[in-house]
Formats: C-alpha cells, structure tokens, sequence
C-alpha cells in the first residue's frame, strides 16, 4: 500500500485528539450527530452515482473523512456540513474514474431537455409505467448534472437556498435558476401536456 | 414558456418561501396581472406534489451502517495503533467487480486525492461561511429596513435635534453612537430607533434625503474584525455602506443610489469625528 504513507503522518497529528478519553467522547459525539444523516447522504449519492454499489462507496468514504475532520466542525448545521463532505468525495471519486465519466458534464450545463429523453418518458410512456415511484425515479436520474443535484438537495433533503449554495460551493442566485431550470425540466417530462404548451 | 423568464426564478423562490418581505410583495403583484406566470406557479406547485407524494428516498442499507460503526470504533480505538489503512484492508465489501472505485480507494492516489479533498473540504468551510453569514447580515439588515417603512415605525424618538438622540440611546445601548448634524448637506436628522439584528440589539439613526430613508445601523464590531473603510454594495435593489470606527460597525442602508449613500458616508465620517 503506496497511501500508507500518507495517512499516519499527515492525518494524525492535525485531526486526531491526543487522548482516548477525547475519542470516545468524538464518537458518541459523532454517532449523536452525523449518523442520523446516514439514509440523506446515501439517498443523495445515490442520485448522483444512479449505482447503490458506488454510492455505498462515497458513503462509506466520506463517513470516514467526516470522522476524521470531526474537530474541524463548528457545531452548526451538521447535515450541510456532512454533505458537503459527501458531495467532494463524489466528485473526487468519479474525477478519478477515467472511463465513465459520469459527473462529466456537472458544470455548466445550459441546454434544453435532449430529444431523445422526451420520447423516452413521453407522457404515454410514463402512464404504462406499472411502479410509479420507480418510474418518478428514473425520471430524475435523467436529469442532467448540475441541476440534479440541485433539485434533489432541495426536493428531498428539503435543505434552503441558503445550505444548498453551501454545498454545491455557488451562489445562492444560481442555485435559484438551477433549481427553476431543473423543474421546468421534470415538469416537462412528467406533466401531460405541459411541454406542449411550454415550447409551443 | 412564459411571457415573464426574469421572473421565473422568483416564482419559485416566492414558492418555497425563500424571498424577503419585498420580493414577495412584487412577486404577489406581478402574478395577480400575469395569467402566464400563474400558470407558471401552478404547474410548479403541481409539480412538488407530485414529488412530495412519491418516496423518492433510499435508506442505507444494514451493511453501510455496520461497516461505519465499525469504522468509528476503528479510528476512535486505533489513536496510537495499527494505521488506519491496515485496517481499512479487513473491512468486509461486496463488489461486483476487483477494480474499479474500490482500487482507487486503496491505492496511493486516492489516499493523496482525499488528503486534498478533506483539505479543500476544510477549507471550504472556512473560506465559505463568513460569506455567507454576511449575505445573511445583509439580508437582515434590510429587511430591518423594509419594516421600519412598512409598519410606519422608523424612529422611537422623533427628532431632528441631534442632542436628543444621542442621550435617548444611552442606556438603551451600551455604546455611543456618534448622531453629526447633516441637514445642510442635504441629510437631515429624522430620530433614532432600537433594532435587533443578528441576536443583538443595535441602534438605527435614520436619516433621509429628499424622500428616500436612509437606516444606519450601529452596533459595537467584533473585536477580531479589521478595521473597514467603506464597503459598498447593491444588495436586493438597496445600497449598503458598511464601515468601521472607534470599535463600532457602521452600516448604512437606503434605496438611494450608491453614490449618494457613499457621499452621505463620507460626510458622517467627517462630521462624527471630533
């Protein structure tokens, strides 16, 4: 293991108390705190990765640098605090992964709905759908990066303007249009007749 | 699509109760004229019903939770020994496959890539907080504007002498705020008033200029804060002016244009002095 290395000498002595004492109390402290946001983070990932194997990973990874740089938190807003963790290991993650480049396309995304999505989830389509969670699902996970993110922090996690421009590290004004953008995207795949009218 | 794009975004801020008091209020007006934007709103609000109504959540599984508990037990355990990566070898996974994400966990460059990355998080933090807590002022303190107009209640003590403001905060606050004369510039005196702002109690010395309020907003500065000069900023369609003198913080808050609360600025300063 070549990151043998690195962990011990860099990580110990900035992040870690000296005593054992301290470390119960960080990870009763821990538990009390950060792991009730455990089904949230794997949730959000989940959106992000469409793949619950990869997802578990991000998970298990940032979890772990959670924990690690638990010292660093001020004591407010854990769940932001926690996600934006979740949100760079993700990135760091799929950066890392040459060949699928799935967050490829996470930035600066302006377009519209692609042709081909329409037909795919045509209203006709989506009706015959037997589950329609599965289905509501899918339908999200077509959406493209960054405005899957954005919608998800806010729709699920229900999290402010405010915490989502926190984690996705941008300003509050474009999380609004990116949030707009993304549902005027989902609506568009998901309500009959309303894409119709809205590029007529 | 509507006839309104601009005001989209603030539909669906006014939707999820994001806006301040007068984004709301333009917003309500707006759509009461504007059927398109209306059935902007509906759709929307169609639309976060129908997500609203869907479990779109997942809950981790058994699994995750056992191997982050142990993980916890691990690094809480392991402060003098064995190095955590010794350890992360015996975490039992399930993988589709040997490379992949779980290769990249292990090896070297991930290790420095989440080195870097716990860093940038930890930056992050540090760097993107005080940002926004001072948006978060900024809203407040004009919202705290807006109210003092809204509701007719501008000043506590009316007055355009100077003399009488002045003593009326004492013991009301437990600084001084310096109230110069500036009528014959063009800025008279109208009173003073106590505000709360961001958990503590501040005084507001409003003053105006032809029919435009201005709200200084006075409160003693954080003792790590460096001194400040005159920040200007548009924030909301209102101006700020926030500086800093004799160990008090100074924000001024008008719909004036910025050139004129930078002029009145520059005037308070010479006038407060002694």
């Amino acid at each position: 293991m070549t990151g043998g290395r690195f962990w011990p000498r860099l990580v110990r002595p900035t992040e870690r108390p000296t005593e054992p004492r301290g470390n119960a109390d960080k990870a009763e402290r821990f538990r009390l705190v950060m792991l009730p946001h455990m089904d949230a983070a794997y949730s959000f990932v989940r959106y992000l990765t469409k793949d619950p194997v990869a997802a578990e990973d991000v998970v298990q990874e940032a979890f772990l640098r959670a924990y690690r740089s638990f010292d660093t938190w001020r004591g407010d807003a854990p769940k932001t605090w926690l996600f934006t963790i979740v949100r760079h290991c993700f990135l760091d993650i799929v950066q890392t992964q040459s060949g699928r480049g799935q967050a490829r396309d996470i930035d600066g995304w302006t377009g519209s709905v692609p042709a081909e999505l329409i037909e795919r989830h045509s209203p006709e389509s989506l009706l015959a759908e037997k589950n329609e969670a599965a289905m509501l699902r899918a339908t999200i996970e077509q959406l493209p990066e960054p405005f899957r993110e954005t919608l998800i922090l806010r729709e699920l996690e229900e999290l402010s303007y405010k915490e989502i421009a926190a984690i996705a590290r941008v300003p509050i004004g474009t999380v609004m249009s990116r949030l707009a953008r993304a549902r005027q995207m989902l609506a568009e795949l998901l309500l009959p007749g309303a894409s119709r009218e809205a590029r007529a | 699509m509507s006839l309104h794009p601009d005001k989209i975004p603030l539909i669906h801020g006014f939707v999820d109760g994001e806006l301040d008091a007068a984004n709301v209020l333009a917003i309500e007006a707006h759509l009461k004229g504007c059927n398109d934007c209306r059935a902007e709103l509906a759709r929307i609000e169609e639309l976060r019903g129908l997500l609203a109504s869907t479990k779109l959540g997942d809950r981790a599984s058994d699994r995750l939770r056992e191997w982050v508990d142990a993980m916890i037990d691990r690094e809480s355990g392991a402060a003098s020994q064995p190095g955590p990566v010794a350890a992360r070898l015996e975490t039992p996974r399930r993988r589709r496959s040997g490379g992949g994400i779980t290769a990249h966990v292990l090896n070297g460059r991930w290790a420095s890539g989440a080195l870097a990355g716990a860093l940038a998080a930890c930056l992050a933090l540090t760097v993107a907080v005080p940002q926004l807590t001072r948006t978060d002022i900024q809203d407040q303190l004009i919202q705290s504007h807006i109210r003092s107009l809204l509701v007719g209640h501008v000043v506590d003590v009316e007055t355009s002498n100077r003399h009488v403001v002045k003593p009326w905060f004492n013991g009301k606050v437990d600084f001084a705020p310096p109230v110069p004369e500036l009528a014959d510039e063009g800025f008279p005196l109208v009173g003073g008033r106590l505000d709360y702002v961001d958990d503590h109690e501040v005084a507001a010395i409003v003053y105006r200029r032809r029919l435009h309020t201005i709200n200084l907003f006075v409160r003693p500065a954080k003792t790590l804060s460096l001194p400040i000069g005159g920040i200007t900023t548009r924030h909301e369609g209102y101006s700020l002016v926030r500086w800093t003198a004799d160990g008090l913080e100074f924000w001024a808050v008008s719909d004036l244009d910025l050139q004129e609360l930078k002029l009145f600025h520059e005037l308070y300063i010479a006038r407060a002095s002694p």
